[in-house]
């Protein structure tokens, strides 16, 4: 048997290729990237809300303004009480593991998908490069829509409680009160809820794609969806 | 000398399901030459998609080498493996493959993005591969929005992309009706005769036996025997007679 000419390398693609296929499936699948953005949105509202509202009750507090109906009856002299960050805390569990598990289904519904492209001479490290894309502009729009939405509900929240004082003594920026705690602010609780919905858009789905690209193409073929 | 494109030694492939393990192919040796059309015929089950899969590169055999071209392809790179496929070998499956998020001439692009070709010249190959297996007219329809026939010709067109010299099919024609089929085996055919290409296909279609240089007989993960054209011709008329 004579030999032919040797199998060369597989090339990489340059990023803009790579940026034209993502979103070209993100607009073809609108439908479902819709479905899977609004699981991130969904997350990252419940906990900036939760967030903001607390930021809110802390900076009424000093201000010195009570709460109408007494909000604070339980907090102790100055700080978050158990409860906020006991709900803090659980938000942001329902939000990691909300997003986690839209992007698993949404790349476990691909993994044909993934098997097809290295058939076509995809490597591997293209296809995570796809998903990555693909789940981090998901990941940043579902949280910049969830972010709003929470401050929204925050805002409304706090209307209800402080009525238009709130807008006095809203807190919009970091502060830094006499007492020596940090105050983040309504803008930087907003920005870290769109970074926080990002990187779990992206470790969510870049996971289980990593682990589908490894797969031998015959095998990522064979999940029926 | 004949020249031989894909030789297979002692190939065995072995799937673990929890505590068991299911022997898929037992030890397969054949060697195809260039230019052949070879069929892979055997009952569901004896192992035919899992021969293809190890002569295309898609899995790893458990035991034994699988050459093309000369190369082992078990000393091949991930990097070359990547390649092969995307250069030397098209392939064709019962259920299509296609990408849905993709247009018809969106999918017959893809290998040849993969492989670096220009924009202008892989537009130009796309359009010219989908006229020539008649959907000229459909060029930018969805793959959901085409007949199964339609969307086996833009498997084809999409196969032929990076001009392979390897067709592997299997069973290409089992989601078709009779006459769709036949319009598909004869599309792969004309590519085998015209353009040399050698068309490895599994199939239990009987329609695939006169087009076939030789059939390979798959049972039970064994070759039980290779079948020359002319031999196939005298069965060919019994099969008829028989009125199957
Ligand atoms: N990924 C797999 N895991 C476990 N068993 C498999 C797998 N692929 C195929 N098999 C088994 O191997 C045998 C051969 O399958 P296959 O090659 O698909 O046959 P054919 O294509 O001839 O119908 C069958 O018994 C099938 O159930
Ligand atoms: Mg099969």
């Amino acid at each position: 048997m004579q030999q032919r000419t040797p199998i060369e390398e597989q090339i990489d693609l340059p990023f803009v290729e790579s940026l034209r296929i993502s979103f070209q499936s993100l607009k073809i699948r609108f439908g479902r990237s819709i479905i899977t953005t609004a699981g991130i949105t969904l997350g990252i509202a419940f906990l900036v809300s939760v967030w903001t509202n607390n930021e809110i009750g802390l900076a009424l507090q000093e201000s010195g303004r009570q709460s109408t109906i007494n909000t604070f009856e339980e907090t102790t002299e100055k700080g978050i009480s158990t409860k906020d960050i006991w709900l803090i805390v659980m938000s942001l569990i329902v939000c990691v593991v909300g997003i986690a598990n839209s992007m698993l289904m949404a790349v476990t519904e691909r993994f044909r998908e993934i098997g097809t492209m290295k058939c076509l001479g995809a490597l591997d490290g293209f296809v995570v490069r796809l998903f990555l894309l693909e789940s981090g502009f998901q990941g940043f729009s579902g949280a910049l829509i969830g972010a709003l939405i929470g401050t929204l509900g925050a805002v409304l929240l706090g209307l209800k409680d402080y009525g238009l004082d709130l807008f006095f003594y809203f807190p919009l920026l970091p502060a830094q009160p006499e007492d020596g705690t940090a105050r983040l602010g309504v803008i930087v609780v907003i920005l870290l809820g769109c970074v926080l919905g990002m990187i779990l858009a992206v470790i969510g789905s870049s996971f289980p794609a990593w682990r589908a690209a490894k797969l031998p193409p015959a095998e990522a073929m064979r999940t029926e969806v | 000398m004949a020249d031989i494109v894909v030789k297979t030694e002692d190939v065995v492939k072995e799937y673990r399901m929890g505590s068991n393990i299911l022997r898929a192919l037992d030890g397969i040796n054949i060697e195809i030459e260039r230019g052949e059309y070879i069929s892979l015929m055997g009952p569901s089950g004896s192992g035919k998609s899992t021969l293809f899969n190890m002569i295309g590169a898609l899995d790893r055999p458990t035991e034994g080498q699988v050459y093309i071209d000369g190369q082992n392809m078990s000393h091949l790179s991930q990097r070359q493996i990547a390649a092969f496929r995307c250069h030397r070998v098209g392939y064709i499956f019962q259920s299509y493959n296609l990408l849905h998020v993709r247009s018809a001439h969106g999918n017959v692009t893809l290998p040849m993005i993969f492989a670096g070709i220009p924009e202008k010249q892989r537009n130009e190959k796309a359009e010219g591969l989908l006229d020539m297996v008649g959907l000229g007219d459909r060029m930018y329809h969805l793959p959901d929005e085409l007949s199964g026939g339609q969307r086996q010709r833009v498997a084809i067109a999409r196969a032929l992309a990076n001009d392979p010299s390897i067709i592997l099919a299997d069973e290409p024609t089992a989601n078709l009706d009779t006459i769709t089929g036949r319009e598909i085996i004869d599309l792969i055919k004309r590519l085998n005769e015209k353009q040399g290409v050698t068309v490895i296909s599994a199939t239990h279609d009987l329609k695939m036996l006169d087009v076939s240089d030789r059939i390979v007989d798959i049972r039970d993960g064994l070759v039980e025997r290779v079948r020359n054209r002319d031999e196939i011709d005298i069965e060919v008329g019994e099969v008829g007679g028989d009125g199957h």
